[in-house]
């Protein structure tokens, strides 16, 4: 189910935006518009849509819209064109109180600055959204608490924000936001003002705490490996345009143009793909029980290769078969493929990374298989093909 | 051909007595009532024997402060000034810029946060304290007899006037100067523009706003001199006295007296200023 939903959203800062807006229709850009009129585009006829309980991570350098686009979906800035839908109903249209009444039921928010209250205890500041809603004073402090607890801060409750490291901090925001226990994280930068270890500590705890508290997750980031550890799909932004949206495959794999794939151009890839998108998909199996040794060698002749992956007679991988093997079955006249069938050969899930692909394959001369939850063979993966990838994403970089 | 004079000062002549006219027994009223609550308050604090307010504002020196340094400082500022024959007189002045600084505080910290939150407001208010901190502050004093009569009330108008705008300012620019972040993050919170205020704005410039009622304080301190020349006494009018005799020393010692006083009240506030923060 769509739980945001952006329709060809704009934002013009300055005065007379709408002479803005009609230059973006007749195709002109963020520069030739600012020379022309003196307006600056923050955003330009962005749509993207959220599905309920997804992380998407918004992505582009600083200055290419992605805070302004997030701060028009709860309206902190209040867009030029277009419309915002939260559960089907249009966020742009509503008046201050059902706005007021939305971000405080549906939107909790987490800031780059962290933005906690500093005259505030951390409990009060935790406390702070469920203050705003009304709630009595025993209930918001029993919720607050246990958000606390959610995120690893108990028995700091009666500390100031100042008494706490950044990441604790943080901490803070995040639990002021979930105190309220609302549907939608809007999580603007939220990591970026931590140190890299901490960072990395804090996407870890999130993509933990989501898989337990399943929120709609629209992040913000400037960090290309942070959108692709936390993100289920990628916006990608520049100058407020979206660039391009899709999983952290596509955008690796498939840029959509040379700004994006300079944009990826910086990441490790090895930690990116994964043993599915380097794996050939084996064309040439045996069948226990059906093939004999003679029909496996001549498989084998056919494609090149000494080695054979055999499957059982529910299509599982059974083991492999070496061609010296099959030759010496065929001199003694066996006919069954069985005895000869190696089983401890090495399997990997398709999601593993390809880093950890290199530890297993080193020390093994044949082909890895790539095998999913039910046993089935997925594809092969054999050291040329995973160096093959790498380089080849290695040149298109350049 | 000569451009003929424009007459600006028979204009606010005629709008003062237009005004006088009309408005002067509404305030010749409250000033009579004022007037009686002050000397009702110098007398209470007269009828105690001077050890005793003196005693006092020791006490509440230092545990306002928590210093007992500027405990000591009131103690032994207040006894000079009882020595020197001054206790009557500083008991006077404490009164009026007490209420003085109370008048200017209750109208200029709502004045402050209005203008801080309506920019209508602040573009009214903000050219109308320029002309009230440049206008001499002798100019008061002629349109505050006719309304309130010679005499303390006078007084206190014109130091109300010449006291406030650090108030309003200081009020505007503590709320304006709350982080941005900080003011987003209560709007997506879903806060009303009330809730805003009383549980973010407010507590965030206190330490400011504590900033512009000490500056309100020194001001209407420093006031208190010139608004003895309409009839104000107090430590002001034995300066007054001493000027107008010639009397160095006495104008000295009465001068003095102010000096303490102001010292006292400064250090304090700016300890309780400094707490809030």
């Amino acid at each position: 189910m769509k739980k945001i939903e952006v329709k060809n959203l704009s934002k013009i800062f300055g005065p007379h935006p709408e002479r803005a807006i009609e230059l973006l229709e007749k195709g002109k850009g963020k520069d030739e518009i600012f020379a022309e009129t003196r307006l600056s585009v923050g955003v330009d006829r962005a749509g993207f849509d959220v599905d309920e309980g997804e992380i998407v991570v918004v992505m582009g350098l600083s200055g290419s819209g992605k805070s302004t686009l997030v701060r028009c979906i709860n309206r902190l800035i209040e867009p030029t064109a277009g419309q915002v839908f939260v559960d089907g109903v249009e966020v742009t249209a509503l008046d201050a109180k059902g706005l007021r009444e939305l971000r405080l039921a549906k939107m909790g928010m987490v800031f780059q600055n962290f933005a906690l209250f500093p005259h505030r205890t951390v409990l009060a500041n935790a406390e702070y959204g469920l203050e705003i809603k009304g709630m009595d004073p025993a209930e918001r402090r029993d919720r607050a608490m246990r958000s606390l607890d959610q995120v690893g801060l108990a028995g700091w409750e009666d500390s100031l924000p100042s008494q706490l490291s950044g990441g604790m901090q943080q901490r803070v925001g995040l639990a002021r936001a979930l105190a309220l226990d609302p549907d939608i994280l809007l999580m603007d930068e939220a990591f970026s003002a931590l140190d890299p270890l901490i960072r990395r500590d804090m996407q870890d705890e999130l993509i933990s705490l989501q898989g337990k508290v399943k929120k709609t997750i629209l992040f913000i980031s400037h960090d290309l490996d942070e959108a692709l550890k936390l993100g289920d799909r990628i916006v990608l932004m520049k100058d407020g345009a979206i660039v391009q949206v899709g999983s952290p495959e596509d955008i690796l794999t498939s840029p959509a143009n040379d700004y994006v794939e300079r944009f990826v151009a910086e990441v490790d890839i090895t930690k990116v793909l994964t043993a599915e998108s380097v794996m050939k998909k084996s064309e040439t199996v045996g069948f226990l029980g059906h093939d004999g040794p003679r029909a496996a060698l001549r498989k084998m002749k056919q494609h090149g290769i000494s080695t054979l992956f055999v499957l059982d007679a529910q299509h599982r991988l059974a083991g492999l078969v070496a061609s010296e093997d099959c030759a010496e079955l065929i001199g003694r006249g066996e006919r069954d493929l069985a005895p000869i069938v190696r089983t401890d050969i090495p399997c990997v899930a398709p999601d593993t990374p390809a880093t950890d692909l290199f530890l297993t394959m080193s020390g093994n001369s044949c082909p890895l298989a790539v095998v999913d939850e039910g046993g089935r063979l997925k594809g092969v993966v054999v050291k040329g093909s995973l160096l093959g990838a790498i380089a080849e994403r290695g040149r298109t970089q350049e | 051909m000569s451009i003929p004079r424009i007459p600006l000062g028979v204009w606010i002549e005629t709008a003062i007595d237009f005004m006088v006219e009309h408005f002067a027994f509404a305030t010749k009223a409250f000033s009579a009532v004022t007037e009686s609550v002050l000397e009702l308050l110098e007398k209470a604090m007269l009828a105690a024997p001077a050890w005793l307010l003196i005693a006092v504002f020791t006490l509440l020196a230092w545990k306002l402060s928590r210093k007992r340094g500027i405990g000591l400082f009131t103690l032994l500022g207040l006894c000079l000034i009882w020595n020197m024959g001054l206790w009557p007189a500083t008991v006077s002045t404490i009164a009026l810029v007490c209420i003085a600084t109370l008048v200017a505080i209750a109208l200029g910290v709502p004045l402050g946060i209005a203008s801080a939150l309506s920019q209508g407001v602040y573009r009214v208010v903000m050219p109308v304290l320029d002309v009230m901190q440049t206008m001499p502050a002798f100019v008061y004093l002629i349109p505050a007899i006719p309304f309130f009569g010679l005499g303390k009330v006078a007084a206190i108008f014109s130091t109300v006037v010449f006291a406030m705008p650090p108030a309003i300012r200081l009020t505007c620019l503590g709320i304006r100067q709350t982080p941005r972040e900080l003011v987003e993050c209560a709007d997506a919170f879903g806060s009303t523009r009330w809730q805003k205020l009383v549980k973010l704005q407010l507590p965030m410039a206190t330490p400011t706003i504590m900033a512009g009622v000490n500056q309100t304080v020194m001001l209407a301190l420093s006031m208190v001199v010139i608004a003895a020349m309409i009839g104000a006494k107090g430590l002001g009018g034995e300066v007054w006295k001493a000027i107008q005799r010639l009397q160095m020393g006495h104008g000295f010692e009465a001068g003095i007296g102010i000096v303490i006083v102001a010292i006292i009240l400064d250090r304090v506030l700016q300890r309780v200023g400094a707490r809030q923060g």
